[in-house]
């Protein structure tokens, strides 16, 4: 019999010690400063970065262990999704939008978040920052990957698939997320994991990884709902990241407190514009209801980040600014960005159409106080005029908020929620257009940056985008198949089909 | 006192941790939801190694949690036995 132990295993503190803190060095004939150049400048001081804390405590090995079986199990679903068909039981063709407003709007949004932390986990000189940012750098890449793989397969079947990437880059709303994550990446490191591992990860990336994942699930969509909770258990450890983040530089220096509460106020309400989608999204274009976007917000912002914002008071922290607008915005939101869209249906890359009476019955039973009041007329009205042909698009280019890049077609919540909000201000003799206090105030205080946005509309009127007929800049600037993705989904060949698979054409 | 919480992908895996975490946190709530189930508890939540091992049979590790995990609420202290959300107020 061997008489030698075996080593014991090492538990794991140790091993995390030893596999990240233990592989730093010390700078002995290079500077520091010059080796991080990015540290400083942004105001945050670090007295000590060894006081970062990982509390998963994830090594590199235990890492790759985790993901690869986490892998298996993904492209095992996906198999079996497009071996059986299972396009085909999504509850109703409709909600294939939804999900070509996803990979749209926010896979590219996961390839942005790859190279940002690759970046910023470049900018770090303390070691144990470096690794968490690097293993979420790999995160938020495998979740383009397996993103677009899971879609690929709508692909095969339905109309708005096809070039993805190329409309991220030009297609009028989706410069509202592009622009979010260019503005976080342009700032600086610690600015950017503010923004985007505190604010965005924690907080809200909830609301569109777990309620609407768990609606794919409801809609019959397997291969969304697993890819969905596959990236989203990279997530939580991201959110704990993030709420680590926060209590790192908050310990580390008083001076870090109101640079903190300022980055705080800005990308809760950037991120609360973002999401604006998503509330449409679960609202209108979910056909099998989970929850509304008022109940979601309620548990993810409220209930959720009301406990994290009385667990951070402790450091003198207070809630996101514009939190009250917030709120009441809970009850309009998702209404008014629907509206934008079926106003706008001839140019977006997904089809619109007007919810059913069951559907309007739900949001009003969900919305007592505004839907029946504000929205359901309205709906009412473009039932009445498509009856009679008189489908209505607008014409017009909407304006868009300098800073969100939202077109101002959201209201005011202080007096009357049917007033269109807008605010100005000028800088170097020009005037800037926006849509709230919240993104007034951002543009004031960083006027330099934002007068650069790349606005799709005013690109277009300034001839950069192609045409100048619509069509042309749709069909060529785009890339749209127009006619086919755009315009109504009754009367589409998306909906052809989908009477014609089922026999029911 | 706010509440934390643990929500996991509704798998065979997963229902061995619930009983683990019903039995350790007898004031939980937990909530099915399409696809996942949400537990959570006013100011702590435990999961333990050692009752989960108990439930499923066989060995396990903390870190196993992560394949289930869908998201969560809280401070996170995660030991070689136990993972632990609080909130400290």
């Amino acid at each position: 019999m061997a008489t030698t132990k075996t080593a014991k295993k090492l538990n794991l503190k140790e091993k995390y010690r030893l596999l990240t803190r233990d592989l730093d060095w010390d700078f002995s004939y290079e500077d520091k400063k010059e080796a991080f150049p990015h540290e400083e400048f942004e105001g945050i001081k670090i007295t000590d970065w060894s006081k970062w804390e990982d509390p998963f405590r994830l090594t590199m090995d235990t890492y790759w262990k985790y993901q690869a079986e986490k892998e298996k199990k993904l492209y095992a679903i996906f198999d079996a999704f497009s071996q059986n068909n299972g396009q085909m039981n999504v509850s109703d063709p409709r909600y294939l939008n939804a999900i070509k407003l996803f990979l749209t709007a926010v896979t590219p949004l996961e390839y942005q978040a790859y190279q940002g932390y690759a970046n910023v986990g470049r900018q770090f000189s303390g070691i144990g920052a470096r690794i968490a940012c690097q293993m979420q750098s790999i995160d938020e890449l495998r979740h383009v990957q397996t993103q677009v793989h899971a879609m690929s397969h709508f692909n095969k079947y339905f109309n708005g698939f096809q070039d993805w990437s190329h409309m991220h880059d030009r297609v009028w709303y989706l410069s509202v997320p592009k622009s979010f994550f260019e503005d976080a990446r342009s700032a600086g490191p610690f600015e950017f994991l503010l923004a985007i591992s505190f604010s965005f990860e924690y907080v809200l990336t909830n609301l569109l990884f777990v309620p609407f994942m768990s609606g794919a699930a409801h809609n019959g969509d397997m291969a969304t709902v697993t890819f969905g909770f596959s990236a989203q258990s990279d997530e939580a450890r991201h959110m704990t990241l993030g709420l680590e983040i926060i209590k790192f530089l908050l310990e580390q220096h008083e001076d870090n407190l109101p640079i903190v509460q300022k980055w705080i106020d800005k990308w809760f309400w950037r991120g609360t514009r973002l999401l604006s989608i998503v509330g449409m999204m679960m609202d209108y274009m979910l056909p099998n209801k989970v929850m509304s976007w008022k109940e979601a917000w309620e548990v993810y912002f409220e209930d959720a980040g009301g406990a994290l914002f009385d667990d951070l008071a402790r450091y003198g922290i207070e809630k996101p600014k514009y939190s009250e607008m917030i709120e009441k915005e809970k009850e309009h939101i998702s209404h008014q960005a629907w509206w934008i869209f079926y106003n706008f249906g001839h140019v977006a890359g997904f089809h619109t159409w007007i919810p059913s009476d069951e559907e309007m019955d739900w949001l009003s039973e969900k919305y007592p106080e505004t839907f029946d009041k504000y929205y359901r007329p309205r709906w009412e009205l473009a039932k009445k005029m498509e009856a009679e042909g008189k489908r209505f698009y607008s014409s017009g280019l909407p304006m868009l908020c300098q800073v969100c890049q939202v077109p101002m077609t959201f209201t005011e919540m202080d007096g009357d929620p049917g007033t269109f909000s807008y605010r100005t201000t000028v800088y170097n003799d020009e005037r800037y257009h926006m849509c709230s206090n919240g993104c007034h105030d951002i543009f004031v205080d960083e006027p330099e940056k934002y007068v650069q946005a790349w606005l799709p509309v005013q690109q277009i009127l300034q001839g950069n985008c192609g045409g100048p007929e619509l069509e042309k800049i749709l069909s060529e600037y785009y890339r749209f198949n127009v006619g086919v993705d755009n315009m109504d989904f009754k009367g589409s060949v998306d909906e052809q089909n989908w009477n014609k698979w089922k026999g029911t054409a | 006192m706010s509440k934390v919480y643990l929500a996991l992908q509704d798998n065979d895996m997963s229902h061995y941790i619930v009983q683990a975490v019903e039995e350790d946190n007898p004031e939980v709530t937990v909530i099915y939801q399409p696809a996942m189930i949400r537990m959570e508890c006013e100011g702590k939540l435990v999961v333990n190694r050692a009752t989960v091992e108990e439930k499923i049979g066989r060995e396990w590790e903390i870190q196993e949690l992560q394949l289930s995990l869908v998201t969560l609420g809280g401070n996170v202290e995660e030991e070689e036995d136990s993972l632990t959300l609080s909130w400290n107020q």
